[in-house]
């Protein structure tokens, strides 16, 4: 038995190392709040997710990618975090007279990560590049207003440089339009618009692997599914500059985790909160001050599909939207998470007017009359993904509708995001349907024509009014930004009348910081705005 | 035995092809579009997805498609994720931490449930029974998911002794806690069925003989009767190690381990049929030599078996 009895002693020892190990890197993370002084060096930790698409800018459109690529590049235009309002960040000038021709000077002096000098020729090569039907760029129809993008984008381009961009010299180009757009010089802040350096069209796979970008951070070391490593770059000119040194993006694959992380202090940022801590308003307790909100530009609606039967009817519409009891669900079922809707642009967007929707409050005895009006029979349903916490709030949309009007209503689930979006697409509802809309960019524009305009991409109810449409061309065709706003809002008046799509409500936006961080803020597209970052100094 | 280790070698074959064939079907035949959601709430260009499409052979039929794969796999290429991935460096960059998870969730079980599952049934009934076959219920009864989510809320969060998440490195040390709750219900399982089998065997005419040859008790229980009665309980720890290959889904989600487990989990999330197909021919092959190893131990234990 001597030989067993090694082995249990040497199993002994080896389990009380490792437990010390474990408790040893348990220990780290203090309550440091530090004197008001701002750690220069530091390094700060935000939660991400797996990119679903390859790392370059124009094939990157959802958060998981965003969040490493956005501050590895920086585009002509940047937006303010507090009020999404767009400044000149790499473009020394944007000017146009007929909002068709945008003439673009860049700042001189900028570099990419690589060393080599940002050109104008950077801007129009990857312009091109992600036009070009032949790459697949994801973000492709971004570039759809300018001069020459039906022919680059077909599937065998016969060319190779849309005929609207042109350099004129090192630090200038000219973009032509098909039509006058006057929302193009706040647009160009996408990141699809970001500038590419020559090593990108030498070998697309490989930048893919290792981007080289010309923002306030540069591209490190990436482990899938695990991190991407971010530093500062220092010869960074522009005036979102950050103020840590290092930025690890960490996936995670339950956000549960996550947040358990972040109240230890492991983890210095989340821009969402799993269900779990909003459940009851946890959230405000388990965090505090720590709490981080921002104002995200994005609405949901309920799309009420032209071609499903019996939805084609405005008093049905009129009534449904009133027996939602936007209010009560925000509150109870949202945790305050949500803020209710009240029109078809979001809140912090310039043109916003309160009370567009005259029949988005809740008004169960207007809402029967409306019903009766309607003459429909039935039953109701809303359809949606039901994952993502997207379940719970259309379900009480529903118990709201079912009580006011006394019709039947159901939720109807769909597996995840992807079978959901088949179907919206290729007009399978059979009822009404979730519609969310996230901003790309800060403007009404693009609230209203993706939307509502008859040939929109993300047009869910298949709405079709000629004098919206005509109301929209006519605001894209105005230069003078203010009477542009005044067309949209126009169009928007008229759509609020023909209610193809109720709106419901607006995310907030509620994330978490670290005992770390003095700072953080949350910009309208759901990211840390990385350049508001302060770590307290130790 | 040389011939039926072959044997049990060319056996592989066909469930190899068998497997895949399967798997790879199964995850791309699923009815929907792959796309369909990959550019939010705008449909894709149509650019985008004709690209990806030839990329992935989906306009051939699912045999073409599988023999494209299985030509792609022989020459080590294993394929790309959606998002330009290879998936051999995937699958090299998650291997090597949830091998460390399984090992560390098989001894912490046969350590513990083996030295239970002796006391006990030596013993029979009494205080030390009773407490074994309670706890042993308990951690039956409850899933997986609940045991890493209460140690990690409890242990982490709450008394702070631990990580809530397992680091970069995922060191052994931070493994330790994932691994009792990836291993926990094995552990009760292996207590179980070796108290029984002690408790059994105990009575034997062979432990009688070599009582009465007066041995010593150590040799006794060491020798003859544990010998004969952890064949059972190894089959059990042979398959459960390749159980907690695959199993580890959950364990890895919860303290976000980036593993096997977590990798399947994203494959079948984003229908990425060379992740899934690539993950699980690795785990069919783990789990056959796994079994084939616990065969050919069966005859370091049991002189009686023989193979041919």
């Amino acid at each position: 038995m001597r030989a067993s009895r090694g082995f249990w002693g040497a199993t002994a020892v080896v389990a009380t190392a490792a437990l010390l190990l474990t408790a040893c890197g348990g220990g780290g993370s203090g309550d440091d709040k530090g004197s008001g002084a701002v750690d220069a060096n530091a390094s700060v930790s935000v939660y991400g997710t797996e990119p679903e698409n390859s790392l370059i800018p124009a094939n990157t459109n959802e958060l998981g990618g965003s969040k490493a690529l956005k501050p590895v590049f920086s585009a002509l235009v940047g937006y303010k975090s507090d009020t999404a309002e767009p400044y000149n960040l790499m473009a020394e000038s944007i000017t146009t007279t007929d909002s068709k021709v945008f003439d673009i000077k860049i700042k001189k002096g900028w570099k990419f990560h690589d060393g080599t000098e940002v050109k104008a020729k950077n801007f129009v090569d990857a312009w091109n590049y992600s036009a070009n039907g032949k790459n697949g760029m994801q973000n492709a129809s971004f570039f759809e207003q300018i001069q020459g993008y039906d022919e680059i984008s077909a599937k065998e381009p016969a060319v190779k440089e849309m005929s609207g961009l042109k350099v004129v010299n090192d630090y200038e180009f000219q973009a032509t339009l098909k039509g006058p757009f006057s929302v193009f010089a706040t647009k160009i802040g996408y990141l699809a618009f970001a500038p590419l350096p020559d090593k990108f069209f030498a070998d697309p796979e490989a930048f893919a692997k290792a981007p080289i970008g010309n923002g306030p951070l540069k591209f490190v070391s990436r482990t899938p599914n695990q991190n991407m490593k971010l530093t500062r770059f220092d010869e960074y000119q522009g005036e979102d500059k950050v103020k840590f040194k290092d930025l690890e993006v960490r996936i995670y694959t339950s956000q549960e985790t996550a947040y358990q992380d972040l109240l230890s202090n492991r983890l210095d940022f989340m821009e969402a909160l799993p269900p779990a801590a909003k459940a009851g308003g946890k959230y405000k307790t388990d965090l505090g001050e720590r709490l981080v909100e921002g104002k995200l530009l994005g609405i949901s609606a309920l799309a009420l599909p032209y071609y499903v039967p019996g939805y084609n009817n405005l008093d049905l519409r009129k009534a449904i939207s009133l027996a939602i009891d936007r209010e009560q669900i925000v509150k109870t079922v949202m945790n305050d998470t949500y803020a209710p809707a009240d029109g078809y642009v979001s809140r912090g967007i310039e043109g916003y007017r309160p009370g567009v929707c005259e029949f988005c409050k809740f008004d169960p005895v207007k809402a029967k009359e409306f019903f009766a009006k309607s003459g429909y029979t039935g039953k109701l349903t809303i359809a949606s993904n039901a994952d993502g916490g997207r379940k719970e709030p259309l379900v009480a949309a529903c118990n709201s509708i079912k009580n006011a009007l006394g019709v039947e209503c159901d939720f109807v689930p769909a597996t995840d995001f992807g079978q959901w979006r088949s179907i919206v697409n290729n007009r399978q509802l059979t009822g009404m349907g979730r519609s969310d809309w996230s901003a790309d960019y800060p403007s009404i524009e693009n609230y209203l024509n993706p939307r509502y305009k008859s040939t929109g991409s993300s047009n869910d109810s298949t709405y079709n009014n000629p004098a919206v449409d005509a109301l929209l061309t006519q605001a894209d065709q105005t230069a003078d930004k203010a009477a542009a706003i005044k067309l949209y809002q126009q169009a928007e008046d008229l759509i609020a009348k023909d209610l193809p799509q109720i709106p419901v409500w607006e995310e907030k936006g509620v994330g978490g910081k670290s005992n770390r961080l003095k700072t953080v803020k949350l910009d309208f597209g759901r990211l840390a705005d990385y350049s508001s970052i302060e770590v307290a100094a130790k | 035995m040389p011939q039926y280790i072959l044997r049990r070698l060319l056996q592989l074959i066909p469930v190899f092809f068998g497997t895949t064939f399967l798997i790879y079907a199964l995850v791309w035949a699923v009815p929907g579009d792959p796309f369909a959601g990959k550019c939010g709430q705008v449909a894709c260009p149509p650019a985008y997805i004709e690209m990806m499409t030839a990329k992935f052979n989906l306009d051939d039929s699912i045999f073409v498609q599988y023999f494209k794969y299985l030509g792609n796999l022989f020459t080590g290429d294993w394929g790309e994720t959606f998002n330009g991935v290879s998936v051999g460096e995937l699958i090299g960059n998650a291997y090597p931490v949830t091998v460390r998870l399984a090992l560390i969730a098989v001894a912490i079980e046969a350590i513990i449930g083996l030295s239970a599952g002796i006391l006990t049934g030596l013993r029979g009934k009494g205080f030390l029974d009773n407490l074994v076959l309670m706890s042993t219920t308990f951690l039956i009864s409850i899933p997986v998911f609940v045991t890493a989510i209460v140690l990690q809320i409890v242990l982490g969060s709450e008394l702070g002794i631990i990580d809530a998440s397992v680091s970069e490195d995922a060191t052994i040390g931070e493994l330790i806690v994932p691994g009792i709750a990836l291993g926990s219900l094995s552990m009760a399982y292996i207590a179980r069925l070796t108290r029984t089998s002690i408790a059994e065997n105990r009575h034997a005419d062979y432990v009688r003989t070599a009582v009465a040859k007066g041995q010593p008790r150590s040799r006794v229980v060491g020798v003859h009767l544990l010998r004969n009665s952890v064949i059972p309980v190894l089959t059990f720890i042979g398959t459960d190690i390749g159980a907690l290959m695959g199993g580890a889904i959950v364990t890895e989600g919860v303290f976000n381990i980036n593993g096997i487990g977590g990798l399947i989990f994203r494959g079948i999330q984003n229908r990425e049929g060379a992740t899934v197909t690539g993950v699980v021919v690795l785990l069919v092959m783990v789990y056959l030599l796994v079994s084939l190893i616990v065969d050919l131990l069966y005859a370091v234990l049991d002189p009686r078996i023989r193979y041919d």
